[in-house]
């Protein structure tokens, strides 16, 4: 039998297409996905350190007249809080697991509180500081880097937060929720992504 | 499907995409650190101000000379695909030529400073990465060397598909010459800027590119359509573009030894004989286009019929009809030997042992 005979019984209407679609068995590939995405992220933050480095090492004039150094008590604070939210919200995974609902939205909502503290350790940094980001290669250099990784900080909150309402779906986190997961895991790489920075704008002056 | 069962092509488009996710941040990067310094006033890129416009030629080429990678990658899995079937053998070395795509991958992250000996770069750093320019030639090589034991003493076809294969195979040869001889430092010193480069360049990519294309087209258009292109268009279409392509970018080659310098709006009146020639060949390129269009026109609406298999290839897609169908298989087919299975019994996919022992033996 040829196409051309098959063709108009074989054409499946848009309702069937769409039972079809969902009869396959197939395997989620999401948290694999979000896996490249990240993989693609840190290349883009490989190379603003990279650049850093090559400046830091190359410029004549690397810090801006007037300014002897960067303060580092602060963000050393602001640090230990980032760094110790990576645990708080493996916790909160813990507890989603264990189907403790209450346990998990107290110790996210906690990343979230830990992470917005640290927004704000940022922007008073920012507003305290004698530079700009048109100061020279090193303040352009020092905004885009902590800039970005803000951004991302940012990112990281709001996602925790539409994770949050949608615990109150009901029955919506029975057995995992992918995107429990990705956001965990985000905030991780966020997190190593700023001890990174911490090391090659605060520690190596 | 595992990893050696898969075809060739798939192989190299997972090459290519591979620089996609790891080249292009890159890029990105420099292009946000540009944004800032045209927009916001910052001066990465501003000498005047500290900044160093090297760096943003690293940016870019640590992702734009792998990008050429990713034009070219999937041209050498449609040569993979198509040699074995109008040679009807298997690919030569089909592990080899798999994994050496990934091996180019690797290699084209680590030799855009090739693209900048001219830029005061250091002398440790022109070495090193002439060593590794030069190293990306072994695993293209073994590509090259692939395909030609693929053709040697096979059943040829030269149908304008294979016509098309041959033609981007040799002039691919051709730019890979004159690609190692700009991976030295010296020689790509002498000849920086001047027209060998553009000629290297276009050899690869409207060479082997729009060729490998082409060839590509001819093939599957007939799994795309349900209907055959015409032989005789096919091969009038091959011969204008090859040599209109030969004619429009050999002369750049001994232009660029003389010293015509490229990004120039008109020239000296010594180099005037081999413009003259390449606008010839330009026009030559041009006209090679008007049978292929026809051809793809007429062939679309009142074209032979194809059937499943035109070819007799042994591939997934040419286990459906064409055009294929919806969702193409009704069962996720399990392939079960290797692709190119050209004399040999074995049949590509569970189930299928009758229909493949009597159509391909």
């Amino acid at each position: 039998m040829s196409t051309a005979e098959l063709a108009p019984t074989l054409e499946p209407t848009v309702g069937d297409q769409i039972v079809h679609g969902m009869e396959h068995e197939e395997e989620d590939h999401r948290m694999f996905g979000f896996i490249v995405f990240l993989l693609s992220e840190s290349v883009i933050f490989l190379s603003f350190f990279v650049g850093y480095i090559v400046y830091k090492t190359s410029v004549a004039d690397w810090l801006p007249a007037g300014v002897e150094g960067l303060e580092v008590r602060e963000p050393f604070i602001n640090t230990v809080v980032l760094v110790s939210s990576s645990f708080v919200i493996y916790f909160a995974e813990r507890f989603l697991h264990k189907e403790n609902l209450w346990g998990f939205r107290a110790f996210w909502l906690l990343t979230m509180a830990m992470g917005s503290f640290f927004l704000y350790g940022q922007a008073v940094e920012w507003m305290g500081l004698p530079f700009g980001f048109t100061s020279g290669v090193f303040g352009g250099a020092f905004y885009l880097l902590t800039g970005f990784h803000g951004l991302h900080v940012l990112t990281g909150v709001l996602l925790q937060g539409i994770m949050l309402g949608r615990s109150f779906i009901p029955n919506n986190y029975q057995g995992g929720e992918y995107g429990v997961a990705a956001t965990s895991l985000f905030w991780h790489f966020v997190d190593v992504i700023w001890i990174m920075l911490f090391i090659l704008i605060y520690v190596w002056q | 499907m595992g990893w050696f069962k898969m075809p060739a092509f798939c192989w190299t488009v997972l090459s290519a995409q591979l620089i996609q996710l790891v080249g292009l941040p890159a890029l990105t990067a420099g292009a946000v650190m540009l944004l800032l310094d045209l927009t916001v006033g910052t001066s990465f890129f501003e000498p005047s101000r500290g900044g160093d416009p090297i760096l943003y030629q690293h940016f870019f080429w640590f992702y734009s000379h792998p990008a050429v990678y990713v034009i070219i990658l999937p041209i050498f899995g449609i040569f993979s695909e198509i040699f074995p079937v109008y040679a009807r053998k298997p690919l030569f070395g089909y592990r080899v030529v798999a994994v050496s795509s990934l091996i180019i991958t690797g290699l084209s992250l680590i030799v855009w400073v090739h693209h900048m000996f001219a830029s005061g770069t250091p002398g440790w750093m022109r070495m090193l990465f002439m060593i590794t320019t030069m190293a990306i030639s072994v695993p293209t090589g073994i590509k090259v060397f692939a395909w030609v034991a693929t053709v040697w003493g096979g059943k040829l076809r030269l149908t304008s598909a294979m016509l098309f294969g041959l033609g981007g195979l040799s002039t691919f040869l051709f730019a890979g010459i004159t690609g190692i001889m700009l991976a030295s430092a010296p020689f790509d010193i002498h000849v920086n800027n001047t027209y060998f480069v553009v000629g290297h360049f276009h050899y690869v990519i409207n060479g082997a590119v729009v060729l490998g294309f082409y060839a590509a087209i001819y093939h599957w258009f007939p799994k795309m359509t349900g209907r055959m292109l015409y032989e005789g268009l096919g091969k009038l279409h091959f011969f204008l573009t090859f040599v209109g392509i030969n004619l429009i970018f050999l002369p750049m080659h001994p232009l660029g030894l003389l010293g015509m310098p490229r990004r120039v709006a008109s020239y000296d009146p010594e180099f005037a004989f081999w413009n003259v020639i390449a606008s010839l060949g330009g026009f030559l390129l041009g006209v090679s286009t008007l049978p292929f269009i026809l051809n793809v026109l007429s062939s679309w609406t009142q074209g032979e019929k194809a059937g499943d298999n035109p070819w007799r290839a042994i591939g997934l897609e040419w286990l459906v009809s064409s055009p294929p169908p919806h969702e193409n298989f009704d069962e996720i087919p399990v392939v079960v030997s290797p692709p190119y299975g050209y004399g040999s019994d074995e049949p590509l996919i569970e189930n299928n042992a009758k229909e493949l022992a009597s159509e391909y033996s």
